[in-house]
Parts: structure tokens; sequence; C-alpha cells
């Protein structure tokens, strides 16, 4: 999966280092943006009080 | 590659709590505090609007007893901020930034919230009031309005701010109950057939620290108040000084 990725990308190693490092930062962009967020809202919630 | 995806998922799971515990925590901490910051400054800034422009205290003047404490007898809808608290041992070091607006009811909607934290539990005390102010917040994640309840020492301030005036609590005792141990929350806290004659304060957060397994409750008791939300206790007038900027 990601040595086909590898091979993929055009250039010499350190351009392809460089592309995934920016592909790894948007992708962990959009997870703290938008998914996150989102599984937290769906996970069973932290509860702090006293509740019968 | 099903070692690959394996692997994946497990860097997803460790980013996702990293995410919740600290970085989304930070921004919430920050943003709640900045609201209660700004609530708090705007009731000092009406406060001072409203008082007679005549009635420029003199410093030498012998303290005035401010009398029995305003019990704000509102009944407030669900979500709304009606009182600020400031616990100087919750602080950051070097910062004023432990403080969070109360809001009424003990919901997500008020615990998760950007600019809220902290909970009051519907039905009990307000306020300055004789019997039970109960209220609830996160110990981690979400702003961690509670993060650092551990570490209060006997004696420690724990002050609440209202349109009405200063109220200062010192807390006494710690508890640590099973979730479901709603008698924390009496007037008399596990007697709640007894009449209240403490003005007490009662904090709930989940312990122990990242679980839910049980409860730490920390008990306070009234001290003193200061009628008008521009006369904050002088041990604490450059932290509220601070968050009029």
């Amino acid at each position: 999966m990601y040595g086909a990725l590898w091979r993929v990308l055009p250039g010499p190693w350190w351009v392809r280092l460089l592309i995934v490092l920016v592909l790894a930062a948007g992708v962990v962009y959009a997870l703290f943006t938008w998914v996150f967020p989102w599984v937290d809202l769906i996970l069973n919630p932290i509860d702090v009080t006293v509740e019968q | 590659m099903f070692g690959e995806l394996l692997l994946t998922a497990g860097a997803l799971i460790l980013l996702f709590l990293g995410w919740q515990l600290w970085w989304n925590d930070a921004i919430m901490a920050g943003q709640q505090s900045e609201a209660a910051s700004e609530l708090s400054a705007a009731w000092a800034e009406n406060d001072r609007a409203q008082r007679e422009p005549a009635a420029t205290e003199d410093p030498a003047a012998a303290p005035v007893d401010p009398g029995e404490p305003i019990v704000d007898a509102t009944e407030y809808p669900n979500g709304e901020s009606f009182a600020v608290m400031y616990v100087p041992r919750f602080n950051a070091p070097e910062t004023f930034d432990s403080v969070r607006n109360i809001a009424e009811g003990i919901g997500l909607d008020v615990l998760n919230s950007y600019s809220q934290g902290v909970g009051h539990y519907p039905g009990t005390a307000m306020p300055g009031a004789v019997g039970n102010f109960a209220i609830a917040a996160h110990r981690s994640a979400y702003g961690g309005g509670m993060h650092e309840i551990e570490q209060l020492q006997l004696g420690d301030a724990i002050y609440i701010q209202t349109k009405d005036g200063w109220y200062t609590y010192r807390f006494r005792d710690f508890e640590y109950v099973t979730p479901e141990t709603v008698d924390v929350l009496s007037p008399v806290p596990h007697h709640p057939d007894l009449q209240p004659t403490d003005r007490i304060i009662t904090l709930t957060s989940c312990n122990p620290l990242y679980s839910t397994a049980e409860r730490i409750i920390a008990y306070g008791v009234l001290e003193s108040w200061q009628p008008g939300a521009a006369n904050p206790p002088a041990e604490i007038a450059d932290a509220v000084a601070s968050w009029e900027n």
C-alpha cells in the first residue's frame, strides 16, 4: 500500500519524501478539523456528573 | 498489506487520543477562559455604569458589612451562563486562565461547550444561598474546567462571580464516590432529610484522571461575599483586571 504510493511518486527520493510529508500534513489537518470532531460526537461521551 | 492497514488503524487511534486529550482540550480551555473573561468584564462594566457618580468610595472608610448575600432567584433556562468560576489553584503557571462560565444544566451542550464548560445541577442552590450550590465539569479533555481538582488544599479559594457580586468559598474536603451517589448534591450532603444551615459549594468531576469509573467530589463553604460585580476580593484584583483587557 505505502510501497505502491512511493513507487508512483515522481522525482528523486527527497522530492518524494517532501510530497509524502505534505500529503501526511494534509491528512492530519483533515482529521483534526472534520473527522475527529465528528467521531467524538458518536463515541460514548465522557461522563462527569452524578446521576441516577 | 493487511499489516499496513492495522498499523494505520493504530496510528489513527493514537492520533485521535492526542487530539481529544491535548489538542482539542487546549483549544477549548482557551476559548472557555476567553468567554468567561468577557462575561466577567461585561458584568463589571455594567455594575460600574449603574453606580452613582457621587458614590466614590473613601478608601479610609470603615468596611461596610455587606449583610446577607444576594441570592439570584431567577430560574435560568438550560444552557444560559449565570455565573463565573475562578479557582486560582487551577491556573496554569503565571496565568489567570482558570476562569470559566457556569451555565444552567449538566448536559453535554454545556459541559462540552466551547464557551462554557461548567454546569450547574438544576434544582440545587444558587451562589450564596443556604444549601448546596452544585456544579460539574470535565477533568480531562473538553477544556478540563476541573483538571486540577485533586490539587485543591484546605482553605483554597473558589470565587464565584454573578451579576450581583462576588462569593468567596473555601475548599474543605474531598470525597470519592460512585457515579450514582446523588446524595452529594443534597442541601446537606448525604442527608437529604436535613434542613441546611450552611452555604456550601460542591464540585463534581470524574475520577481517576482519564477514567469515568468514579466521581471526585470537592466541598467548600461560603466564607464571605461582596456586592457589586465590579468589586472583586482584593487578592484577585489583578486577575480580574487582566480579563478586562
